[in-house]
């Protein structure tokens, strides 16, 4: 394992040690109705919307990109297959208007990236701003409730392992597939440390930027669905709110650096799992409500001073100067 | 369903180009036809509570013969701020609002005061030293829900009873003061007790997630207060997938009386709601008149509000608009 990675396994081994300290049943399974139940699958099920758009968040960043939109699209997702549901529609093709939907969002945050040139920070804003707002009007402000036993699995639903996980798992060694066995990954890298080189050398940087961000929506549209099949409802004002910073996050103490270039998969899944399990461990060990968030904020913080180059070199070990 | 997307698509565009275009042009306000116009600015469309709330004004003021000018505030409160200078300069005869936020009306406030224009506080009040600023604060008492919720505890309960408490967005008015009056109540009892109590956001997916964590950290949970509804709904999912049965393994108390929340209740899932009422049109309407007319009306009206258990929420629920 490289060294990158080191701090987030210990944070994440530290915070899962926490938890045994408090709760000493914190890492026991059992099995329940025919899957598994225990705090851990918590983590797993609830950290699955996170990890999935973390993902695609983490080849918009490694492209020197970022989708603020996300939270939105997700939104969206679960607002368009509720309303379809509840209006007597089937759920699968509700949930392929709703990725179709996603997809084309996706295409428009590529488009003012890539061919209009608007800075990525400001073109996914638009959406993240209007798209709730077409989300709340979908559902026409209220909650949709659905009662459909097929949709709740995606969110809900267990294969012995929580069927929102395994989607994110397989999205995610499929992306690592496709992206380190071929030379696309190195595509994208090269695209994010400059993109006009790029070009010049023959890389087609525009598809490239366009596809990370029809992916990322791909993946929020999942996300979404997961999240809203998670209640059986659709939320527009909640669902998927705050989770692009979750996603930035998770990218963040995964390694993958916000200038583009270099991005970690692997660090990414355990920034997710560092993430969900930080908010598990609130609620297990009690944490009062009135300081959640700083709790938060201070290991969060801890994770990545440990990283900052400047600190894990002070920290290093000195290499001993071999005189010739 | 396409329908629908296309027509909130179009529904954007047309907001963006009107938002250009209203600046000027605002005309009207109260003519001298003894009708009584009430300028309404709205905190938004946030929640069902919030659509129920909008709808029950406007069809009470159109029973009532009041004309209303609404305006939606997007959780915004420098909207709100304008939407009330743009009833001033109309010159209605009263103006009510829902304020976003508890501080930083006493300027506006004071215009229209300066202007003899009556204010109404509907739901939420603000925080100001100057009462003279509003004639009256309509709204429900949400200590008054959890002492409610409280009392209904300790009349149907015996012996050692562990509660976990769902709250609802920390800071928010309602959590605090649910929280305050469910606490008061069950005070009396020692056997009652408080074992875990966390934020769940008002959101179902916070309740589901808290109360999952709550179910393995905590043994032996008797009853859950959830401080609306949604939590309520999303404690439900999580009490059902750790295999016991919501209602009778785990008693759930819950705030709001949604129509989720009454179908629940209806169904045995949940086992008693308190009633926070967002059809308050009726009762506005009246007060506007009288104010209108010049009589006096007391500084504080409390919402007519009620609780239900599960035979009640069979009896209510074909009515139930929201």
């Amino acid at each position: 394992m490289s060294r990158r990675l080191l701090w987030p396994v210990l944070a994440l081994v530290a915070l899962l040690l926490v938890n045994v300290f408090v709760t000493p049943s914190f890492l026991s399974l059992r099995m329940q109705d025919g899957h598994l139940f225990g705090s851990l699958v918590d983590i797993l099920r609830n950290g699955a919307p996170t990890l999935l758009i973390a993902l695609g968040m983490t080849l918009v960043i490694a492209t020197r990109g970022i989708d603020l939109s996300v939270g939105a699209v997700a939104a969206i997702a679960g607002a368009v297959t509720c309303t379809h549901i509840a209006a007597g529609g089937d759920p699968f093709s509700g949930m392929a208007i709703a990725l179709a939907l996603c997809a084309l969002m996706g295409l428009w945050n590529g488009f003012l990236v890539s061919v209009v040139g608007v800075q990525p920070i400001i073109a996914t804003l638009v959406l993240m701003t209007a798209g709730r707002g077409i989300a709340m009007l979908i559902t026409e402000g209220q909650i949709i409730t659905v009662d459909n036993p097929a949709y709740r699995q995606i969110g809900a639903g267990f294969l012995v392992l929580p069927i929102a996980i395994l989607i994110s798992v397989a999205a995610l060694v499929g992306v690592a597939l496709v992206t380190r066995r071929t030379a696309l990954g190195l595509l994208i890298e090269s695209v994010g440390v400059n993109p006009e080189a790029s070009r010049l050398a023959g890389v087609r940087s525009r598809t490239i930027i366009w596809t990370v961000y029809v992916f990322v929506a791909l993946c929020s549209g999942v996300a979404g669905l997961m999240i809203s099949s998670n209640v059986s409802a659709a939320d527009a004002n909640n669902a998927g709110l705050w989770i692009e910073m979750d996603a930035i996050l998770a990218v963040v103490i995964g390694g993958t650096s916000l200038a583009g270039g270099r991005y970690s998969l692997t660090g990414t899944l355990l920034g997710a799992l560092i993430i969900q399990t930080l908010t598990t461990t609130v609620y297990t060990i009690g944490v009062p409500p009135e300081v959640t968030l700083v709790f938060k904020a201070v290991v969060v913080l801890a994770v990545c001073l440990l990283q900052a180059p400047a600190l894990s070199r002070a920290l290093a070990p000195r290499r001993k100067v071999v005189l010739p | 369903m396409l329908k629908k997307i296309a027509t909130a698509a179009c529904a954007v565009l047309l907001g963006t180009l009107t938002a250009c275009g209203s600046s000027g042009g605002q005309s009207g306000g109260s003519a001298d036809d003894g009708k009584i116009t009430m300028g309404f600015a709205q905190v938004g469309a946030e929640s069902g509570w919030r659509t129920a709330n909008t709808k029950s004004i406007q069809e009470a003021a159109a029973a009532a013969g009041i004309d209303l000018k609404f305006s939606d505030a997007q959780q915004k409160q420098e909207n709100q701020i304008k939407a009330i200078r743009s009833y001033i300069q109309q010159k209605v005869d009263v103006i009510a609002f829902s304020p976003v936020v508890e501080t930083g009306w006493d300027t506006v406030l004071l215009e229209a005061k300066r202007a003899n224009i009556p204010v109404i506080l509907t739901d939420r009040s603000i925080d100001s030293d100057d009462t003279s600023l509003y004639k009256t604060f309509l709204g429900s008492d949400f200590v008054e829900e959890g002492r409610k919720a409280g009392d209904w505890l300790v009349a149907n309960t015996q012996g050692e009873t562990n509660v976990v408490e769902l709250q609802g967005t920390t800071g928010a008015a309602p959590a605090i003061d649910r929280k305050k009056g469910f606490e008061e109540k069950i005070a009396a009892r020692p056997d009652i007790k408080i074992v875990a109590t966390q934020t769940g956001d008002f959101t179902r997916s916070g309740g589901k997630q808290v109360m999952e964590a709550f179910l393995k950290s905590t043994p032996d949970i008797d009853v859950v207060y959830a401080h609306n509804d949604d939590m309520g709904l999303g404690a439900i999912e999580a009490i059902k997938a750790a295999g016991k049965v919501p209602g009778q393994d785990i008693r759930i108390i819950t705030v709001d009386a949604v129509k989720d929340g009454m179908q629940a209740l209806a169904n045995g899932e949940i086992n008693f709601i308190v009633e926070c009422n967002p059809l308050l049109g009726g009762q506005l309407m009246d007060l506007a008149k009288k104010i209108v007319a010049g009589e006096e009306v007391p500084p504080r009206v409390v919402t007519e509000e009620t609780t239900f258990t599960s035979e009640q929420a069979k009896a209510a629920l074909p009515e139930r608009k929201y």
